[in-house]
């Protein structure tokens, strides 16, 4: 990804993630997290992780913040916005937020940089010997492209085939619970 | 071409906002939600370590994207039944405020 991308990316992200502790409103802060995803998935794509791009839109912005906003808009929350701002608060989190920084910045000065390797069309076409060579990833492969979403399937129904059955049985249990959750209590 | 260390620092710099964000705010929905920012954050440094930790045939390193895969898969799972738990409060308390939610407190 060339890198004013990445900076165009970064910043609407992190313009994002800070309006969405700034706006009082709580549906203005779900539009900030909205907008802070949609940043990140371009980040995503800039990285060639095609497929969990799209999921991050998917999953992220289009399932879990629509339920978001459901929510807010349930619970019909109008008198928040008037809520007093407290100053503790607030200067721990910038404190917090300064300290995580500092912390960071010395973590990435002492460890080696690394560029990105290349993805060209001649390390891809290398790349394909290590499959079937009838199979569609080797095709592609062949072809200078990067099935990204052909070796996640095949990364996600070989090597992890028992972690995908058991988070299918993690989601039926999630619903399981919401639905016992919401129901209302006879008493 | 922005290096792993830009990728650790854009990523650090949304962990850190969300982590604010849950001292700062006292409405418990915005807590949730920039507890999603920093599940996302942790994400942005997989995808980068998987791609520029290659594997030896050249490849992205896609055991990173699979974790990225189930964290996505069950912080959908954490939102639906932490929202859940968040209308069953606000049935029984009339208030998101955390402020306000003191029973636990000596």
């Amino acid at each position: 990804m060339p890198s004013y991308l990445f900076w165009l990316f970064s910043t609407i992200m992190l313009i994002g993630g800070g309006a969405v502790i700034a706006f009082r409103n709580p549906v203005s802060s779900a539009m900030a997290v909205v907008t802070c995803f949609v940043g990140l998935a371009g980040l995503f794509i800039g990285l060639s992780a095609f497929f969990v791009g799209v999921i991050q839109i998917l999953v992220y912005t289009g399932a879990v913040m629509v339920l978001f906003l459901f929510i807010i808009m349930l619970l019909d929350l109008k008198d928040e916005e008037k809520a007093a701002k407290p100053l503790l608060p607030i200067a721990s989190g910038i404190a917090l937020f300064l300290v995580f920084t500092v912390q960071l910045i010395g973590v990435l000065s002492r460890t080696p940089d690394k560029t990105a390797p290349p993805l060209d069309p001649a390390t891809l076409a290398s790349a394909a010997a290590g499959f079937a060579p009838t199979s569609k990833i080797a095709t592609t492969l062949g072809q200078g492209k990067l099935p990204d979403v052909h070796l996640i399937g095949h990364t996600l129904f070989t090597d992890y085939n028992m972690p995908l059955q058991v988070l299918g049985v993690l989601l039926l249990v999630a619903t399981v619970g919401v639905v016992v959750l919401s129901k209302r209590q006879a008493d | 071409m922005a290096s792993l260390h830009d990728y650790l620092l854009v990523s650090g710099l949304l962990f850190a906002i969300g982590l604010a964000g849950v001292v700062v705010r006292r409405n418990i929905i915005i807590v949730f939600m920039c507890l999603e920012l920093m599940l996302s954050a942790a994400n942005l440094s997989l995808v980068a370590f998987s791609r520029f930790n290659p594997t030896p045939n050249g490849l992205p390193d896609y055991q990173g994207q699979m974790l990225v895969f189930f964290v996505i898969t069950v912080a959908a799972a954490e939102v639906a039944v932490g929202l859940a738990i968040i209308v069953a409060l606000y049935r029984a308390r009339q208030t998101i405020h955390t402020d306000e939610l003191t029973s636990l407190k000596g």
